[in-house]
């Protein structure tokens, strides 16, 4: 290959993902006009720094996004690669963080609130605002009728033992953070995360 | 992980046990690589399948699932024995030389204060001596017999060569080979990185395994090194933040604790969990515990916490048993006692043990809200998806609640990888559809719940109605608010001894040092106060400079506490404060500026000099490592091998014939979970779950690109079973536990070898877990049909690693 690449631009295109990278392993190295097609698609991108949502090693990442910043447009993730800077990482990723694009894009990601009513065999679209107060209905009943404030002998406790959470090791500090704030003030005591197994 | 995942390079021994991080951490692992390239270290594997882990290892032995106690038992003896451990680091940093409580003991498999009818230990009898000074009583010599030196000599003496081998299944010169090479390790500059993740948390046992290894790394003054510490390579990108947070049953952020229903006083509350030293002029840092609770009930209550009403004490939840963890809490489900369950990124219905028993659960409650990005199998239970979720939906009379969440692309804020570093991270475009944040969903959940309280009325709203909420946008909390709440700030100006005012009111606070137990702080979670400081967020920090070479980037992220990169730091110099080597020198005393210095922040008083005699290990009241734990474990001060639940093996080798001291004595089994454990007749073949390279979890089966690289559910069998049972690579087999069955492709491999154990041939069977009935991958099998419903005793992880299956040619 006869181009001149930056250090940043080589991991730029070493990390283009499996895909590509298996196909140069095969010997299908990409021709330097390819390669100034895809450098010049990243430089009119957005660039924005995140971190592998997999394992606990936590490597940097860079996702490429497009959309010209205007109010009505909105940002499409393209292309997702290692962070070169990251001094875990240092620009690479593995089989798993390669394939994250296809996470953000995956065919199931949920997009509308949606009820399965009891006994039924099918979802149901509804709005959000639908959902939570029907929620935040049955939790209330559930908890009204189930607080126990003290016990049989006599000790306060103020717990609710009948409903309980699950919260996300893949979510933020921040949503973690909130979600035990609002979880242990209901009085809920059966609350894990994925730390319990 | 006491270290960090860059300071692997720093090791001289890789020890690689519970772990098979080349595939479940492949770019953690090439910190392996380079230690093994560029500081001439061997890596030595442990495991029971040949993994690409131990393709690469220098040495390596393969083990029977979940007898990684009995190996590491007999390395303690053989350390003693042998006196090869690191004198000076043993006999100052670890409690060798303090004496235990007469009436301790340990007979036929059991601990001293057993009750058999609760399964639990009563640990009176586990507890250090006091002289009549008020502090523990120790013997310099360590030859006193009830030191926790002899004790501990004395514990381990059964874990024979022989034995070990009779009960892992290694042969005595593959294990004589190994225990050698990391003896070596017990020279002051020398020093071993052990590497575990759940192939040492899920067993009955799993707790116990990894406290021998950290006994181990004591024995050889290797914890506080650079290229040392017990580093658990956590599964998830923010279990450790969650954890730290306190998302577990018992716990409050920062890895404080509930109050049982017995602790009625807040005084006696906070003085129990207040850790005054046991041995004279220690640190004890747990000491301040009550500054760090009452900066988390102002952050949570505000104005309505003081001191009069015990800083509402009472609006805390207490426990009236001591775990609500999920095993119990699907118990108690599958009973009818639950009416109500969120899960919010969690798929239990792929990810709990006995897949029955969960579906049951599932089906008998009333509602359940799932919040996740991906439709997962647990949003779906109730959906007959053949074979592989064969329910009747008209008999399910479960509402469920779907609510789309953003993923990591689309959502901003920190996680905490393993090596305790707070990354933030950018969002990077909008959720699709109308997918929106998890911090957002709980805002608008909370605040409806808070109309209908104030509306209606209702059981005990006190907490509800006063809960600290004065977020820009009340419905939609962001990041930025959440992580200076969680840091913490000032309520009122804050003065040093002479009435200086060193902090103003309502300015974030730069360190835990700040806190105060009189109101004056707020803050969610201290052991992350640092993190957002006047002077911003410190967890968006990206300065990856290195200047002392060890591989320490101080200025990369931020890492709880205080950005300390190596617990235990001060363990890295020796008594009067110099590095135990100039290959290992990492921070030392420096007498001309009266403080520790070097490549990370002091995990100590930084201006405590060495002549004051405070130990390293400043949470301990005793200033010390723990080889005896007196209090911290429920089933045994020091570890012992026990078998899993489901063993090929009919009794515990250690205690023959000693049926209470076969599988843990003090780990909970519920009735009809017992009865649904199989016999090594019906079930011989020893079964280990675990993830592949190419996948994580239950995840990327939805993702098109790992679905194509690993697309179909397969079971690992080695050559010998398989002729054995008459499969060929590629025949379809079933593998059924008393619980469920499984059908998959055989790929029969020299990667799985029979195990001589006692008498009998025990065979292997690997279980990759990530297939599911929803996903763009083939459909397959959940693998937790086959697990049983039984853990840890300690934290109630369940058994996955080690359990017994019967596989046919299906």
């Amino acid at each position: 290959m006869s181009i001149n690449v930056t250090r940043r631009q080589f991991f730029k295109l070493g990390g283009a993902g499996l895909a590509s990278s298996s196909l140069a392993m095969m010997g299908f190295a990409p021709e330097p006009a390819e390669a100034s097609i895809r450098q010049f698609k990243l430089t009119h991108a957005k660039e924005t720094r995140n971190t592998c949502t997999y394992c606990s090693v936590g490597c940097g990442i860079l996702i490429y996004s497009k959309g010209d910043g205007a109010k009505n447009v909105e940002q499409n993730v393209f292309h997702i690669e290692g962070d070169p800077d990251h001094p875990v990482s240092r620009g690479s990723l593995c089989p798993k963080g390669a394939g994250l694009l296809d996470f953000v894009h995956s065919k199931g990601r949920l997009e509308y609130p949606q009820v399965r009513e009891a006994g039924t065999s099918e979802w149901k679209r509804i709005s959000w605002d639908e959902a939570l107060t029907r929620i935040a209905r049955h939790m209330k009943d559930d908890r009204d009728a189930n607080f126990v404030q003290r016990t049989a002998h006599g000790e306060t406790v103020n717990h609710w033992t009948t409903t309980g959470f699950l919260a996300a090791s893949g979510s933020s500090n921040e949503a973690g953070y909130i979600t035990h704030k609002v979880v242990r003030n209901l009085g809920m005591v059966a609350f894990d995360n994925q730390a319990r197994v | 992980m006491t270290n960090h995942w860059v300071d692997i390079r720093n090791a001289n021994l890789i020890l690689s046990m519970g772990g098979n991080s080349a595939e479940a951490h492949p770019v953690g692992f090439r910190w392996v690589t380079e230690a093994i390239e560029h500081n001439k270290a061997e890596l030595i594997t442990i495991d029971p399948r040949f993994t690409r882990t131990g393709a690469v290892a220098q040495d390596k032995a393969f083990i029977r699932t979940g007898t990684d106690i009995a190996f590491l038992g007999g390395l303690i003896s053989y350390l003693i024995e042998t006196d090869q451990i690191q004198h000076e680091y043993v006999l100052n940093y670890t409690d060798a030389a303090l004496i235990v409580r007469e009436g301790y003991g340990f007979e036929d498999g059991l601990f001293s204060g057993y009750d058999e009818s609760t399964r639990s230990y009563d640990k009176q009898s586990w507890m250090y001596e006091m002289g009549d000074d008020g502090f523990v009583r120790r013997d310099e010599t360590l030859q006193d017999p009830r030191c926790v030196y002899q004790l501990l000599r004395e514990h381990y003496a059964r874990y024979t060569p022989a034995m070990v081998s009779s009960i892992t299944g290694i042969a005595v010169e593959n294990i004589q080979r190994i225990w050698k090479k990391i003896a070596a390790m017990a020279v002051p500059d020398k020093t071993m990185t052990i590497l575990y993740a759940l192939g040492w948390t899920q067993h009955s046992i799993g707790s116990q395994i990894i406290r021998t290894a950290a006994m181990v790394q004591l024995l050889l003054g290797n914890m506080g090194m650079p290229g040392g510490g017990v580093n658990a390579l956590r599964g998830h990108s923010n279990i450790q933040g969650l954890t730290d947070l306190g998302l577990l049953s018992q716990l409050l952020p920062g890895y404080m604790t509930l109050a049982n229903a017995k602790e009625q006083d807040y005084r006696a509350y906070i003085d129990k969990r207040t850790k005054q030293p046991t041995v004279e002029g220690q640190v004890s840092y747990w000491k301040n515990y009550e500054k760090f609770h009452v900066s988390l009930m102002k952050a949570w209550y505000g104005d309505a916490a003081n001191e009069a009403n015990n800083w509402c004490f009472d609006w805390l939840p207490k426990l009236e048993r001591p775990l609500y963890d999920i095993l119990d809490t699907f118990e108690r489900m599958s009973k009818g006692e639950l009416n109500g369950y969120f899960c919010q990124g969690f798929n239990p219905l792929a990810s709990f043990p006995n897949r029955a028993k969960v579906t049951k659960a599932l089906s008998s409650l009333k509602y359940l809200v799932v919040m996740d990005p991906l439709n997962t199998e647990t949003s779906e239970f109730w959906k007959n998806y053949g074979e592989y979720n064969d329910v009747d939906s008209s008999r399910i009379d479960t509402e469920v609640f779907r609510l789309p969440t953003c993923c990591f692309a689309e959502d901003e804020g920190s996680i905490v990888n393993s090596a305790r570093w707070l990354q933030w991270h950018w969002s990077a475009a909008p959720p699709p559809g109308d997918a929106r944040p998890d911090t957002r969903i709980m805002g608008e959940l909370f605040l409806k719940l808070k109309q209908l309280y104030q509306e209606e009325g209702g059981v005990f709203p006190d907490p509800i109605l006063n809960l600290t909420w004065d977020y820009r946008i009340p419905a939609d909390p962001k990041a930025d608010e959440l992580a200076r709440e969680f840091n913490g700030r000032a309520l009122e100006d804050l003065t040093d001894e002479q009435g200086n005012v060193t902090r103003r009111a309502g300015e974030q606070l730069a360190g835990f040092a700040e806190l105060t137990a009189d109101g004056r702080t707020a803050a969610g979670c201290w052991i992350f106060t640092g993190c957002w400081t006047e002077a911003g967020n410190q967890m968006a920090n990206r300065d990856n400079s290195d200047p002392y070479g060890t591989g320490n980037t101080l200025g990369w992220a931020w890492a709880w506490p205080m950005n300390r990169r190596i617990l235990y730091n001060r363990a890295s110099a020796d008594v009067q404060g110099r590095p135990w080597g100039a290959d290992k020198a990492f921070i030392w005393w420096d007498s001309e500026q009266g403080a520790w210095v070097g490549a990370d922040v002091p995990d100590f008083p930084t201006n405590s000099p060495p002549s004051q005699g405070q130990m390293p290990f400043i949470m301990q009241p005793e200033g010390v490592g723990h080889l005896f734990a007196g209090q911290s474990m429920v089933d045994g001060p020091f570890p012992e091998h026990y078998e899993p639940f489901e063993s090929p093996v009919p009794q515990n080798l250690l205690h023959p014939g000693k049926e209470k001291a076969r599988n843990n004595p003090a780990a909970r089994i519920f009735e009809e979970d017992r009865e649904a454990l199989g016999t090594p007749e019906e079930f011989p073949h020893a079964a280990t779950t675990y993830r592949l390279t190419e996948h994580f979890h239950f995840w990327t089966k939805h993702a098109e690109l790992n679905a194509v690289v690993q697309p179909q559910q397969f079971v690992e069998i080695g050559e010998a079973l398989a002729d054995e049972i008459g499969i060929a690579a590629g025949d379809w087999v079933k593998v059924s536990s008393k619980r469920g069955f499984i059908k998959a492709v055989a790929v029969v491999t020299k990667r799985l070898r029979p195990m001589t154990i006692g008498d009998k041939q025990v065979h292997h069977v690997g279980i990759p877990l990530h297939w599911g009935f929803t996903g763009v991958a083939k459909k397959g099998y959940l693998v937790n049909a086959l697990t049983p419903f039984v853990g840890d005793a300690n934290t109630q992880t369940p058994e996955y690693k080690s359990f017994t299956v019967r596989v046919e040619k299906a």
